[in-house]
């Protein structure tokens, strides 16, 4: 039902290709002038946070938007000036936690909704999307009370520990990929004796590797990027505040400038992108697997 | 006779064992699924029915929760539900479109594909909070945007301090982040047989005439799709609309101010969510939160249900035994 976008074979949809020559040049010029426009537009915030990261705070109030003087050390600021030192150890053991417990939860699970064969599998498989789709504010109140009496609000913890039982989206992720891993494989092993998990630590997980990499950083990211849940639990304290929440609280609270608000903005950005940079096909072929097929 | 109940006996055994490992494999789900969901769901409900403050115990008060929210009282909470409705009818199309048109001007390149699907795919990964305040910033007043509208002689707008205009400003934001839709989207495109298009040239369609009658009807389950997916997402909209309202009304955000500004400029801003946290954990109104948590629940699910009755495809898989 999914197939991911690099194996599939290159019949892109053309259709004036190789009729009239002179049209195909215009219709050529007018696509290549919405592209770059287009990139503009997507790329512009981009470079325009840049320019006045590193920028006179002064002129980050005028309408000159060339740095007159470039000042690298708005960076530094963002770590002097205001407690965001911190809050990346934070976001980075919120992160990094939550990745591994996933991990270790929730391939289990993908593993019997896709390769496994029981009565009723598709049926409970529903209730994992149901899960995985209604909102979150439709249990908080109750979860927020439930780790208020273990005494963890104030913490990340009501954050990454329910991770070690399983998290839905990342059961999805996994069971879409672990589906198109053909059945034979499986029915080798086990001729040769192997049993589930033998099928699943041997067979299955070295062939899976990269899907695991995709899920892996769709949940490092989701931690990263989450506001709501850390705001929720950790609002009061601010020694516990992730990323998210010390940025967005970065210029009031503070009372920081633009071009070092800017700084820090564009350094929460970073990791993000350079990991997308080295792992775009992953990150795309993830987001494919998420799509359905007609 | 002997040897038939031994087999069928160790078929028992047998099945039983399989269903063990079942078991086993999906134990960790099955006990989140119990904790995190299915309790907490059965808890808001009871919890809608009382009076609770997290301190004292939650008193019985039966529908009151609900006559309230519905009585018009709370003016807030109909603001909210009316704006979180705006930003599904305006922001969804808008963002499902847009995502559509990058794809179908990708899905035509010759050459390139990956570079340009990366350039429109990266602001969609950057962190909504991180994206909020960058365009908070490029909107000022007097920010690059505008001065770029003055250039052509527009007189730009006031956008995320201008109540008519924070919505549409929330808008442009969610169409920079459209790349993960539009991946979607591309894909599907790229999936479209290519003798589909060959014979409509037979029949001498035009490019119009195939975009409707072969693109639209062979995509549009991953549209719809798109579409179910992102009022569902809609519906949560919360992030981007704070950290809107905090930073552009120039307080602090996050921590116990977030409240207190949520909504900026004027109540425009506020989401059901957004109120719904207000109430529930700012004001600790948690009976009156879990009770706009069942009114979100009920429109969720009836998405989530349409989205499951549209998309079989998206849990497919054969599980007969």
């Amino acid at each position: 039902m999914t197939t991911l976008t690099e194996t599939r074979p290159a019949v892109a949809a053309t259709p004036a290709e190789g009729s009239n020559g002179r049209r195909d040049w215009l219709l050529w010029i007018a696509r290549n002038c919405v592209l770059i426009a287009l990139a503009i537009a997507f790329l512009g915030p981009i470079l325009f946070i840049f320019l006045t990261a590193v920028m006179p705070a002064k002129q980050t109030l005028t309408s000159n938007y060339w740095p007159t003087e470039w000042q690298w050390g708005n960076f530094a600021k963002v770590f002097t000036e205001a407690r965001m030192l911190p809050a990346l150890g934070n976001t980075i053991l919120y992160a990094s936690l939550s990745t591994v417990f996933m991990l270790v939860s929730s391939i289990g699970p993908a593993y019997a909704f896709s390769r496994l064969r029981w009565r009723g599998r598709n049926k409970v498989f529903v209730l994992v999307l149901v899960t995985m789709m209604l909102p979150p504010q439709v249990t908080i109140v109750p979860l927020y009370v439930l780790w208020t009496r273990w005494g963890l609000t104030g913490t990340l913890w009501p954050l990454i520990l329910p991770n070690l039982l399983a998290d839905a989206f990342s059961i999805f992720l996994l069971r879409q990929f672990l589906l198109t891993i053909p059945k034979e494989y499986s029915d080798a092993a086990k001729v040769d004796g192997c049993n589930e998990f033998a099928v699943l630590w041997r067979v299955i997980l070295p062939m899976a590797r990269p899907a695991i990499a995709a899920t892996a950083m769709f949940m490092f990211f989701f931690a990263w990027n989450d506001y709501f849940g850390p705001l929720l639990y950790t609002s009061e304290n601010p020694d516990n505040w992730p990323l998210s929440l010390a940025l967005a609280s970065f210029r009031g609270q503070y009372q920081v400038e633009w071009n070092v608000t800017m700084a820090a903005t564009l350094l929460v950005m970073l990791p993000v992108m350079i990991v997308f940079f080295f792992a775009q096909k992953a990150f795309v072929e993830g987001v494919t697997l998420t799509g359905v097929k007609g | 006779m002997a040897t038939a109940v031994v087999a069928s006996a160790g078929l028992r055994a047998k099945n039983r064992r399989r269903r063990l490992t079942v078991l086993a494999f999906l134990a960790p789900w099955l006990i989140g699924f119990c904790v995190f969901f299915a309790y907490p769901f059965v808890a808001t409900a009871y919890y809608s029915l009382t009076q609770y403050d997290l301190f004292s115990d939650p008193v019985w008060f039966g529908f009151g929760n609900y006559a309230f929210m519905f009585s018009g009282v709370d003016t807030d909470v109909i603001t909210a539900a009316e704006n979180t409705g705006i930003l599904v009818l305006f922001m969804v199309p808008a963002k499902v479109l847009f995502a559509l048109g990058l794809a179908m001007i990708l899905s035509r390149l010759k050459r390139g594909k990956g570079f340009w699907r990366a350039v429109f795919y990266l602001p969609a990964l950057a962190p909504p909070v991180a994206a909020t305040i960058a365009f908070v910033f490029l909107l000022k007043s007097n920010g690059p945007v505008n001065a770029a509208l003055g250039l052509l002689g527009i007189d730009g707008p006031r956008w995320f301090t201008d109540p008519d205009w924070s919505k549409p400003s929330l808008t442009l934001l969610a169409l920079w982040g459209a790349g993960d839709v539009m991946i979607i989207l591309l894909a599907a495109l790229l999936d479209v047989p290519r003798d589909l298009y060959d014979a409509a040239d037979v029949d001498g369609a035009g490019p119009g005439q195939k975009f409707r009658f072969v693109t639209l009807p062979t995509i549009s389950p991953v549209l719809g799709f798109a579409a179910i997916t992102g009022v569902i997402g809609t519906l949560q909209y919360f992030t981007e609309a704070a950290v809107a309202a905090g930073v552009a009304s120039g307080n602090a955000s996050g921590g116990q101010g977030t409240s207190q500004q949520l909504g900026y400029p004027d109540q425009s801003t506020l989401t059901y969510p957004g109120w719904l946290y207000s109430r529930g954990f700012g004001q600790n109104y948690l009976g009156y939160a879990s009770a706009m948590a069942m009114v979100l629940l009920v429109v969720a699910f009836l998405l989530v249900a349409l989205l499951l009755w549209r998309a079989p495809a998206l849990i497919g898989g054969d599980d007969t035994e």
